[in-house]
């Protein structure tokens, strides 16, 4: 890791009228990143109760194989492991938005209500109508409500991060509340599917699932990119910000938009996962330095990554098949003790 | 003192201010007026349930009880157990999160922030899975050690290099401890669904069902727990002017946090063993309280726990006449009643930390 040292320090990159400050370690990382990603695919997708090599995966990608291999490949294999990469780095980028934004590094994304209220609508309609199909929108507008409520309620001569906080607690008991009568008050069997879903998983996920979420992601990601230049400044308080020139409650709103976009749409297809969207935001500032739009990209990496192997585990090197959201949190938990250790040592 | 004051009086006008004595009078006038709320919200617990009883029965059910009177065995051995409960629960939490926010300076301390909620969950759910115990008296000998557990793991982890527990790496340690035993908990109650009948029942947080044996088994915890909390308002004045400023008033800020915590841990774990995790009075009731009376700890803390006591008797109470003739969990009903508080609060004013 000393090498790294060596390394750091910013470069300038210009080109005729455009300039950017580009910081080498983050770059290598984010470089280092992607090669990791793509092995894990690689390793990932050979694996299953049909033991495939890397050959057999390569032409079936391309339409060349089997019925059987291809329906695995194509069909069951590529859309799982695509749903957790783009849906980790859905839930990375959106809990180091929301925790710049609340200036209060113990937040996710839930803090806005999000989880909390897709849960609520998600649990009420499977309990209520055990229909597996629609989850995902009820989610989502639960999810999009429950913000939007939060936000609204915290609206007072702007959106104060600290008022947020209280807000979204608030909201947030309320609709857990709801979601543990209802668990109290139906029969077993019919509350069942709908616990299930409170623990997350991307099994049984499909193409358009990749795609909605892909499509968010390119949407969203360049613009929070450009956006965590003005959040360095807003970390410094409300006052410094605005004497910087810095528009606050609007660049606040574009984040939390662009935050709820990429949340709303994670907890939409995968149900609540846990520890994602709070601590990979963490364990990419230990390992990247303070934040910036390439440590954002980073970020973003290392969710794809963190899920990916907690699905891969999952699915592969458990005696009892488990949704990804209870292995995230077992995974997730020691590498990140792992990484407070050495960082309160090295204070 | 005085006759400086005095002296000084006579040659500048000075603004006329309270006198440090009368505002002393009027706070402990204040704290047993709000003791006399909590005990008389209690008694409407007695009275108003699932069940209607009149008041004669109510009364008659404690100091001349009929034997053979249905409603008078209702309140005797349902009510009055669940009342002292929801009383002493509430007024404990409510105690631990006063402490937990002077402590970390952080106005979402809230005692599950270290572990304790997931630690008694875990316990719970791992004795139901291995020896499938199924009452709440049996839940508390479990429920209690894994908070203990869970919270002295955080602290170790939060503990380790330079500076020690500071109050970002405990709260830290804590999420992740959080997660860990989350994920562990969810595994079980995946696996079996006798174990999800019986945990789900616990985990949304209920005085029902509870005889005064599962209160007294962890009285020899919550009692003296809530007194020493109660002790330390001092400390907590001192330490919420800043880190530096209390080590330079002479404070071993490290040792007193060592101890609060350990405290609010003992505190909240058995709370949380006798009635499972309930949330929302530990992290409302100091906001509520210190929106009314300022920034005085020493007044704080009693205020919190009459407060507490208040608010979850009184949500217990209006569960049970709202759902008529079955119940709403007080968890529930504490998340209704303290929510729209804490929203209603946050918007008023600037959040004071």
């Amino acid at each position: 890791m000393t090498s790294f040292r060596e390394l750091s320090g910013t470069r300038t990159f210009r080109a005729s009228w455009f300039s950017q400050r580009i910081n080498l370690k983050v770059m290598m990382l984010i470089g280092l990143a992607v090669f990791i990603l793509v092995m894990l695919m690689l390793w990932s997708i050979t694996l299953g109760a049909v033991d495939l090599s890397i050959r057999e995966v390569w032409n079936a990608t391309w339409g060349d194989g089997d019925r059987k291999t291809l329906l695995v490949v194509r069909t069951l294999r590529w859309p799982r492991i695509a749903t957790a990469v783009v849906i980790g780095m859905a839930l990375a980028v959106s809990g180091m938005l929301f925790q710049s934004i609340a200036r209060n590094p113990l937040v996710s994304p839930d803090i806005i209500g999000i989880n909390s209220g897709a849960t609520v609508v998600a649990v009420a309609w499977l309990v209520m109508t055990s229909n597996t199909s629609q989850v995902p929108l009820a989610a989502f507008l639960g999810a999009i409500i429950a913000a939007t409520v939060i936000y609204l309620l915290s609206w007072r001569n702007g959106a104060s991060p600290d008022r947020m906080i209280l807000v979204g607690i608030g909201v947030g008991s309320m609709t857990s509340a709801v979601t543990a009568l209802i668990l109290v008050r139906y029969p077993l069997e019919q509350i069942r599917p709908a616990v299930v879903w409170t623990m997350g998983s991307i099994y049984g996920s499909t193409w358009s699932d990749v795609k909605i979420t892909g499509l968010v992601i390119l949407l969203t990601l360049p613009l929070a990119v450009v956006l965590m230049q003005p959040l360095r400044a807003m970390s410094l308080g409300d006052n410094v910000t605005r004497s910087l020139g810095i528009p606050l409650e609007t660049t606040r709103l574009a984040v939390i938009v662009i935050g709820c976009a990429l949340a709303s749409v994670a907890v939409a297809f995968a149900g609540p996962v846990g520890f994602i969207a709070l601590m990979v935001p963490h364990m990419a500032r230990m390992i990247a330095g303070p934040q910036s739009g390439g440590v954002l990209v980073f970020a973003g990496l290392l969710g794809g990554i963190m899920l990916l192997l907690s699905d891969t585990v999952a699915l592969h090197f458990l005696p009892v098949v488990l949704p990804v959201g209870v292995v995230t949190g077992a995974i997730g938990a020691p590498y990140f003790l792992f990484l407070l250790y050495r960082s309160n040592s090295r204070m | 003192m005085a006759s400086a004051a005095a002296a000084q009086s006579e040659s500048i006008p000075t603004p006329v201010r309270q006198a440090p004595r009368s505002r002393t009078a009027l706070m402990l006038v204040g704290l047993v007026v709000l003791a006399v709320l909590a005990a008389l919200l209690s008694l409407l617990s007695l009275r108003f349930g699932s069940l209607p009883v009149t008041t004669r029965d109510a009364w008659d059910a404690v100091f001349r009880y009929n034997i053979d009177s249905y409603e008078q065995t209702i309140v005797r051995e349902m009510r009055v157990p669940r009342t002292i409960i929801a009383f002493f629960i509430g007024g404990g939490l409510a105690v631990a999160g006063t402490v937990m926010q002077g402590v970390t300076r952080n106005p979402l301390g809230d005692p599950s922030i270290l572990g304790v909620s997931a630690g008694a969950s875990f316990g719970v759910t791992t004795a139901i899975y291995l020896f499938g115990i199924s009452t709440p008296s049996q839940f508390v000998w479990f429920a209690f050690p894994g908070a203990a557990a869970a919270s002295i793991v955080v602290y170790s982890i939060a503990s380790v290099g330079r500076g020690g527990p500071t109050p970002v790496r405990l709260a830290l340690a804590g999420v992740v401890m959080s997660s860990l035993l989350g994920a562990w908990t969810s595994a079980l109650l995946l696996m079996s669904e006798q174990t999800l009948d019986l945990v789900r029942f616990w985990s949304v947080g209920s005085v029902a069902g509870r005889n005064l044996s599962v209160l007294w088994s962890m009285m020899p915890f919550i009692l003296p727990a809530t007194l020493a909390c109660l002790l330390m308002g001092h400390q907590m004045n001192v330490l919420s002017m800043g880190e530096e400023s209390a080590r330079s008033l002479g404070m071993n800020t490290r040792r007193v946090r060592m101890i609060s915590s350990a405290l609010v841990v003992i505190l909240t774990g058995a709370s949380v063993a006798v009635a499972g995790p309930i949330g929302f009075v530990g992290l409302a009731t100091p906001h509520i309280v210190r929106s009314v009376i300022g920034a005085d700890y020493r007044w704080i803390l009693p205020y919190s726990f009459f407060t507490g006591a208040a608010l979850l008797t009184t949500a217990d109470t209006v569960g049970r006449v709202i759902a008529r003739p079955s119940e709403i969990q007080v968890g529930v009903v504490m998340a209704f009643v303290g929510a729209p508080f804490l929203i209603a609060l946050a918007r008023r004013r600037t959040v004071a930390s």
